[in-house]
């Protein structure tokens, strides 16, 4: 019970343990409690560094995508005119052959007709100029009359 | 029960057998060789499990010892921050050895209190107590040892003359000077005294308690053992939380500049 020598052996030891305790333990045990602090301090800041990252690239992706869109139906709606164009081009063109090929056609006719007409004209005045000289040949003398007739054949032509 | 002899002389005997220390020497010169050899030895486990966590600390995934090694170090940490606001190298680490070298102490409390003195008499050693912290040398060396540190450093942030002034102008001026000495001059001696006195009174109690229960018929031991060793998982740590504690807020007290 009573206080004695022990209290300096005591003494001693807790100096002994403190001291060695402030020399080997505390400061490797606490610096590495700080850098872990730090690194997980720092992981963190990646962390949210990656994040923010990640939304501008999704706001760049986001961004390229409409203009891809955009374009895309740009070039739709421009194949789209174009081809409405060939088309109407086209239609136009094969009016203006099919016109083209009436009015060649018309031509045609036309010359035909005029064709069948003339020959027509040229038989039948000459049907006629048969007919009246078979009616006339007795009667008119072909050499006396031969102006008349040509007036006549003309006026048939 | 101890040993035949100090059986024969009953309770008391058996009581004092259990408080009385492996001594040697004569007078002030006598050296309790239980205490020096148990607390060193709890000092030597303490030191020896931080140094291997402290060898294997890496900032990386901590193991299980490192682990639990920095739980202590971030609770000690975080009791001297939030009472001491200087800066030192000294404070940290000292608390930490405080805590863990009385937690040590005391725990020794919770061993069956005849197991390690029955094992001492079979290897021929007649008294054994197991419990540094029962023996007021412990709890006054530690206690005197911050004493010491508490004065130094006093004197080394205050300089000798303004601690000096401290403990005359203080608390009531320099008209009252005999009082203010004399009222400081008791408030410093009262710390050690009562840090000391604290852990010592605590932990006799308790094992002094263990030792009645000791003496009770076998089954009503455990009904009363039982919960008196639950109740003092409480008081080991906390009388252990509570010399830490005090010893940084005197350390503060140091520190502060008036």
């Amino acid at each position: 019970m009573s206080i004695n020598a022990t209290l300096i052996g005591q003494m001693i030891t807790f100096a002994l343990l403190v001291w060695f305790t402030m020399k080997y333990i505390w400061p490797p045990l606490f610096d590495s409690l700080e850098q872990r602090k730090k690194k997980i301090a720092d992981g963190l800041a990646a962390a949210e560094r990656g994040q923010e990252e990640m939304h501008l690239a999704e706001k760049k992706a986001k961004g390229v995508l409409k203009e891809a869109k955009e374009q895309s139906s740009d070039i739709v709606n421009l194949a789209q005119k174009r081809a409405n164009e060939i088309v109407e081009a086209s239609k136009d063109t094969a009016k203006k052959e099919g016109e083209r090929l009436i009015l060649v056609a018309k031509a045609q006719i036309e010359q035909e007709k005029q064709q069948a007409k003339e020959s027509l004209r040229k038989e039948v005045s000459a049907l006629a100029l048969q007919a009246a000289e078979q009616i006339l040949s007795a009667e008119i003398d072909k050499t006396k009359h031969q102006d008349l007739l040509n007036k006549i054949s003309n006026q048939l032509g | 029960m101890a040993t035949e002899a100090h059986a024969a002389e009953g309770a008391t005997g058996y009581i004092i057998h259990h408080l009385t220390s492996l001594h040697v020497g004569e007078g002030f010169w006598t050296l309790h060789l239980d205490t020096l050899f148990f607390s060193a030895v709890l000092g030597g486990l303490f030191v020896w499990f931080f140094k291997r966590a402290a060898e294997k600390a890496t900032a990386g995934v901590p193991g299980l010892i490192q682990n639990f090694a920095e739980m202590l170090i971030e609770f000690v940490d975080t009791q001297v921050k939030d009472s001491f606001h200087g800066h030192s190298k000294l404070i940290a680490p000292l608390a930490l050895t405080i805590f863990c070298w009385i937690f040590l102490w005391n725990f020794m409390d919770l061993f069956p209190v005849d197991i390690l003195p029955l094992i001492g008499s079979a290897m021929g050693i007649e008294y054994l107590r197991v419990v540094p912290s029962t023996d007021l040398n412990a709890t006054f060396a530690m206690s005197i040892s911050v004493f010491c540190l508490i004065i130094f450093y006093s004197i080394k942030i205050k300089g000798p003359w303004g601690f000096a002034k401290e403990l005359m102008f203080q608390p009531f001026g320099p008209w009252l000077l005999p009082f203010n000495l004399l009222l400081k001059l008791v408030e410093e001696i009262a710390k050690p005294i009562s840090l000391a006195l604290r852990l010592f009174g605590n932990l006799y109690a308790g094992e002094l308690i263990f030792i009645l229960i000791a003496l009770l018929p076998w089954y009503l031991q455990p009904v009363l053992s039982f919960p008196w060793a639950i109740f003092h998982i409480l008081i080991i740590t906390l009388q252990a939380f509570i010399f830490m504690v005090l010893t940084i807020v005197y350390l503060s007290m140091a520190h502060e500049d008036h």
